[in-house]
């Protein structure tokens, strides 16, 4: 297979790496949540992508179809999916306390904060 | 939100049919595609549908958090409990052909309780997130009294991250 | 008939005690739920080790469907000695932690730490028992999510920060393993353990598999806090609940450990990961980096949670550098130290706690004069301190033993002078706690002794590190049987 033809991989590799320089560059801490997010994102896509056989239909059982998709990797990433939910609100629950306790949501701003320095 | 008449007049007919459609994919789920995650979702979006056009007082009253959190629980223990009964009847932890006397009635209902047990937990979830999230400025705003309230209105407007809400 | 079934129980028994912690919601309920649910993880797991140690390995299917296609449970005698560290030490700091985390922990949240808790050690417990690669990664984060969640229960508000930073580093972290094992995926079409081993020589030589490799190294290196993938752990471990501390500091960095040695050892072979991937001098290096450039950086600490926490850094390194040897004695002497390690951050934790409990601080100045107001207190933090120095009749010496005899097999002169010389430094950094706990006068005021319900289990961690210091002779046993089994020898 030509390199064009595993786009989808450049597009996964493209995801992953814009959300992992988000995560690393922003000092929002919502904006990192987002990096996060869409770093999680890429994964998905790569798992959803291994699953596709080249002319295979929806693996629904019915009686004229013989090829279908694997569908272990969708099944799989529907876990990830589900995972990735749980530390967003994870995430985003702990930024609104950050928020209460530091009165920002920066990184920046909370570290210089009074009793942020050891 | 009492002016919002068309929002409320269209949330009102898709809510049932929101449900609905849950259930249909919870439980069509053996045969199509579907099941406990997807379904939850539904079902947990309908009722942030609800919270969203009626507010949250209303909808705390339809479902009590303690009654969501308590579900959301009971979920996770439906899902372990058939687990625990494939035990005592012989077989391994999940193994469904051992709960009824044909086995492939008992994949069949060991599937469906499986996903319900998913289904509820991730429905009711969802509705907590919601309720934590929605709720927790109501909690903040009457812990600082009712008199700051519009102090701290302006503050999150001065805020720069309340800005690009 | 029920003891066919102890592998399925060992994770499930937490997982169903866990939601009915939140619906009793009651504190003290809850703790005694929690209590009773982790012994009854221990014996298991004792049994589970029995089990292995003189029948040989258990396999469970789930479900019933057999081991390729379904997830299957494995315990031989690595993961069963992993398991009995994890729950033991899980229900050891479970006595203690009653008066703590209500000292230390507002009222209303009491419930959600044993919520958390026992989460985390069904997701602890179940990556070590389970042999299916992908659901290492569901219970990974089980044990990552209520990690972060007891860790922002601290009662300092930079707790909520530490836990985020945890968050985001152990997110990446946990990411880049599903990458691994969806590299590994596409190229077997497999998950199962065992299969994978058997079928990846086949496709060993190709990117892919060195790609996915390199993924869950990673990713399992950043969840283990190995140097310098480490930055979260410090944080993490300071602004934690004492109790929480003591529980994650002696599991959490451990069952990271085993997944490593599992996948270096088992699931690829000894000959791909550390030769061909030449990990055996990267860890080499980075393992002597950690025990010197950590346990400086804990010498010049002010506050002495974040010294042990340092110090833990160091530790690892301890592992890796056994890890890196791929002998049976490296191995032995990870192993041990795993055991070892946990014993004695177990034993410090704890002791420190006490010193929250009274003192509400655990800056190094405030500790001034500790040693005379609180005599067993200080008596235990110098114990686990001697044992993470290395003195005899410790535990601590039996691990640093291991790893010199190790470095000696390889005549490796010049490592194992390492390993004596960064004991020193472990000297320097617990004597400036008993320096200022003994020798310098106490401010005024009167402090009473720690409560027994702290002291007791504090000292039975200590009595444990003693004990298994002198009579060595079982878990020396038990490591070099699980060092065997990997090595594949036995």
């Amino acid at each position: 297979m030509s390199t064009i033809g595993l786009y989808n991989y450049w597009i996964v590799f493209f995801l992953m790496m814009s959300g992992l320089y988000v995560v690393i560059v922003s000092t929002n801490l919502i904006k990192k949540i987002i990096g996060l997010n869409i770093f999680q994102t890429s994964v998905f896509i790569f798992y959803i992508s291994i699953g596709k056989v080249r002319g295979g239909t929806a693996p629904i059982l019915a009686d004229d179809i013989t090829l279908y998709s694997n569908p272990l990797p969708h099944v799989l990433i529907l876990t990830a999916i589900v995972v990735g939910v749980a530390t967003t609100a994870l995430g985003l629950a702990l930024i609104v306390r950050i928020h209460t306790a530091f009165n920002s949501v920066d990184e920046e701003q909370i570290y210089t904060s009074k009793d942020s320095r050891d | 939100m009492e002016h919002h008449i068309v929002l409320r007049v269209v949330a009102k007919l898709l809510i049932p049919i929101i449900l609905l459609f849950a259930l249909y994919v919870q439980f069509h789920g053996d045969y199509g595609p579907g099941g406990g995650f997807q379904a939850g979702v539904i079902f947990g979006a309908g009722f942030i549908l609800y919270a969203l056009i009626f507010g949250l007082q209303t909808t705390k009253q339809v479902i009590s958090p303690s009654f969501v959190h308590g579900m959301s629980g009971a979920g996770v223990l439906l899902y372990a409990g058939v687990g625990v009964i494939s035990l005592f009847r012989g077989g391994n932890y999940l193994d469904y052909s051992v709960l009824l006397s044909d086995p492939v009635h008992g994949q069949h209902l060991g599937i469906m309780l499986i996903e319900l047990g998913v289904g509820i937990t991730v429905a009711f979830v969802m509705v907590s997130l919601f309720y934590a999230f929605a709720g927790y400025r109501q909690i903040e705003l009457r812990k600082q009294g009712s008199t700051k309230q519009n102090d701290v209105a302006q503050a999150s407007d001065a805020d720069p991250n309340g800005k690009r809400q | 008939m029920i003891s066919a079934h102890l592998p399925a129980l060992q994770v499930v028994i937490p997982l169903l005690a866990a939601p009915a912690c939140v619906v009793i919601r009651q504190f003290t309920a809850t703790w005694l739920l929690a209590l009773s649910v982790s012994w009854i993880s221990f014996f298991i797991a004792l049994s589970l080790l029995w089990q292995t140690f003189h029948l040989g390995t258990i396999s469970y299917s789930l479900g019933g469907w057999a081991a390729p296609w379904g997830i299957e449970y494995r315990v031989d005698v690595v993961n069963a000695f992993v398991l009995t560290i994890v729950s033991g030490i899980s229900s050891v700091v479970l006595l203690y932690a009653k008066e703590s985390i209500e000292q230390e922990t507002h009222i209303k949240r009491i419930h959600l730490v044993y919520t958390g808790w026992l989460l985390c050690l069904t997701g602890l417990l179940g990556i070590t028992i389970t042999g299916d690669v992908f659901n290492v990664f569901v219970f990974l984060e089980i044990s990552s999510l209520s990690s972060y969640l007891l860790v922002s229960l601290g009662p300092d508000r930079r707790a909520l920060t530490a836990a985020f930073q945890y968050l985001v580093m152990g997110t990446i972290g946990a990411t880049f393993i599903l990458i691994g094992v969806g590299l590994l995926y596409m190229m077997t079409g497999t998950l199962n353990m065992a299969d994978l081993a058997q079928r990846i020589p086949e496709v060993e030589h190709t990117t892919t598999v060195h790609a996915g490799f390199a993924f869950l190294v990673l990713g399992i290196s950043l969840k283990a806090a190995v140097f310098p993938l480490h930055y979260w752990l410090p944080n993490a471990y300071t602004f934690a609940p004492s109790a929480v501390t003591a529980f994650l500091a002696g599991t959490a960095t451990k069952v990271s450990i085993y997944l490593l040695l599992r996948f270096f050892f088992d699931i690829f072979s000894e000959t791909f990961s550390l030769r061909t991937m030449r990990l055996d001098v990267i860890l080499l290096i980075l393992g002597v980096i950690a025990i010197f450039s950590m346990s400086l950086v804990a010498v010049y600490q002010q506050n002495v949670k974040r010294m042990l926490a340092y110090s833990s850094v160091a530790q690892v390194g301890y592992m890796v550098i056994g890890i890196s040897l791929a002998t049976a004695t490296g191995l032995t002497a990870g192993i041990i130290h795993l055991f070892n390690h946990a014993l004695m951050k177990g034993a410090l934790f704890l002791a420190l706690g006490c010193i929250v409990y009274r003192l509400n601080s655990v800056e190094l100045k405030d500790l001034a004069g500790a040693g005379r107001r609180m005599p067993w207190t200080m008596a235990a933090f110098v114990v686990g301190g001697l044992s993470l120095i290395g003195v005899p009749a410790t535990v601590g010496f039996i691990s640093k033993w291991y790893l010199v005899l190790a470095a000696l097999e390889r005549d490796w002169w010049w490592l194992a002078f390492m390993i004596v010389a960064s004991s020193l430094l472990a000297v320097l950094y617990i004597w400036r706690v008993v320096e200022t706990a003994y020798f310098k006068a106490a401010p005024a005021g009167h402090i009473k002794e720690a409560p027994l319900s702290l002291l007791l289990p504090t000292w039975i961690l200590v009595a444990a590190n003693i004990y298994f210091g002198i009579n060595a002779v079982d878990t020396v046993n038990f490591a070099k049987r699980a060092a065997d089994q990997l090595l594949g020898v036995f």
